[in-house]
């Protein structure tokens, strides 16, 4: 309840940061980043826009889960990608199917061990047949998936990828 | 109440060190709407959902086909070949895709286990079958599935797909997966064992069992397939 309370909160505070332009922003970004927060949804609902927005921006939506062997060996192909195309219009999410239960003890150590830069999420909606399909219908349920979008089309890639090239080709594509 | 301000405060800075542009920000704040566009947008994706087909493997309706493959007990196990314990040939079969090392196969276990317990006395014994390549997973090597089928007392066979044969004739793709078959090893229902891969106590559609009542009632099967998260099945 207290982390669906901060995740709301902290939309909240992006909109309002947002829309008043805050003058003092400048002055913030100097000052140390805050710990990345992980905001954790229990409804696929609440997410789904994130996969139809229809605005000037690349989207990379990446699902996995810590204990997922590939998609960890493909995180830090994200990664590059967050960094290597930093003055672009991209966004990486990185969407985390951790179970509810290893949110605190698997998934919060793990994004601040690696130090990820990417968004992180964690959806905790667990009635997996509900939305599998929302997402792709090509989508079997295995992960990592990913789904690349722009207003230039969409693909969804159920498997990892070979390389880190590999995903920027595909990417660069969709600018 | 000074204690939330200072969170407050301590995330804004956060944001705004982490969203370069305006219209990012905007993205997001919108992205989690939960008014909005999303029912209609998901009624149109459930729409789309139905049209689709299994890809490749069996669809509901299709003859499975039989195998013969080497359970933890050392012995040869098909389809056609089953006996439930007073000798008589079962009304249906569980075949259950599964193995060792996946954690939601592993969060799955004691519901096989339970399912088994309460379905073979109706008729409906569950088969389960491994299908990861050892030499992709070690943990899912004969020698491994043995040791666990004995902490665990699996009251079921669990048979080893050596040379991953069977599981692609299936069109299995993860682990846990379930194909009940009827009598005439016809697919009646594949998926998910039921709603919630966490907690057994939090589930509210048990799919397998629902789907077997169905059949003995004589019943259309609803759903005849679900999707579920699960790992998918390591081949090298």
């Amino acid at each position: 309840m207290v982390k669906r309370f901060m995740s709301s909160w902290i939309l909240l505070s992006l909109l309002w940061s947002c829309n008043t332009s805050n003058p003092s922003a400048t002055n913030q970004k100097a000052a140390p980043p805050a710990e990345k927060t992980i905001p954790v949804y229990e409804q696929f609902s609440e997410i789904a826009p994130l996969l139809e927005q229809e605005t000037d921006s690349t989207y990379v939506i990446n699902f996995w889960a810590t204990w997922c062997k590939p998609c960890v060996e493909e995180l830090p192909y994200f990664e590059q990608l967050h960094d290597q195309f930093a003055g672009e219009k991209l966004r990486v999410i990185l969407v985390s199917m951790d179970f509810p239960n290893q949110i605190e003890s698997k998934l919060i150590p793990f994004v601040k061990e690696h130090q990820l830069r990417s968004d992180v999420l964690a959806l905790a909606d667990l009635d997996y047949n509900s939305w599998i399909d929302m997402v792709s219908p090509e989508w079997s349920g295995t992960i990592p998936v990913t789904m690349v979008y722009s207003a230039k089309g969409r693909k969804f890639i159920d498997r990892q990828f070979k390389d880190a090239e590999e995903l920027k080709q595909l990417v660069k594509s969709f600018l | 109440m000074r204690k939330v301000t200072g969170i407050f405060a301590l995330l804004l800075v956060g944001l705004a060190v982490a969203f370069t542009s305006c219209n990012n920000a905007a993205e997001t704040a919108s992205a989690v709407d939960p008014t909005a566009t999303t029912e209609a947008k998901d009624g149109q994706a459930v729409a789309v959902a139905e049209k689709t087909e299994t890809p490749q493997g069996l669809s509901v309706g299709d003859k499975a086909p039989d195998f013969n493959l080497k359970g933890v007990d050392g012995e040869m196990h098909s389809l056609a070949g089953y006996e439930l314990p007073d000798g008589t040939k079962p009304k249906g079969y569980i075949v259950t895709f599964t193995c060792n090392t996946c954690p939601y196969a592993v969060a799955y276990e004691d519901r096989i286990i339970a399912l088994h317990n309460k379905m073979e006395p109706m008729g409906y014994p569950v088969i389960a079958i491994q299908p990861n390549d050892p030499k992709a997973k070690a943990g899912d090597s004969y020698e491994a599935m043995q040791e666990r089928a004995k902490e665990k007392e699996f009251p079921f066979v669990y048979l080893f797909d050596e040379g991953q044969e069977i599981f692609p004739q299936y069109g299995a793709s993860r682990t846990p997966e379930i194909y009940l078959l009827d009598a005439d090893l016809v697919l009646r229902y594949t998926g998910a064992i039921d709603d919630n891969s966490q907690d057994a106590s939090k589930v509210t559609k048990r799919y397998v069992e629902d789907a077997i009542a169905a059949l003995e009632a004589g019943e259309k099967i609803d759903p005849e397939k679900t999707k579920a998260i699960g790992c998918g099945i390591k081949t090298l």
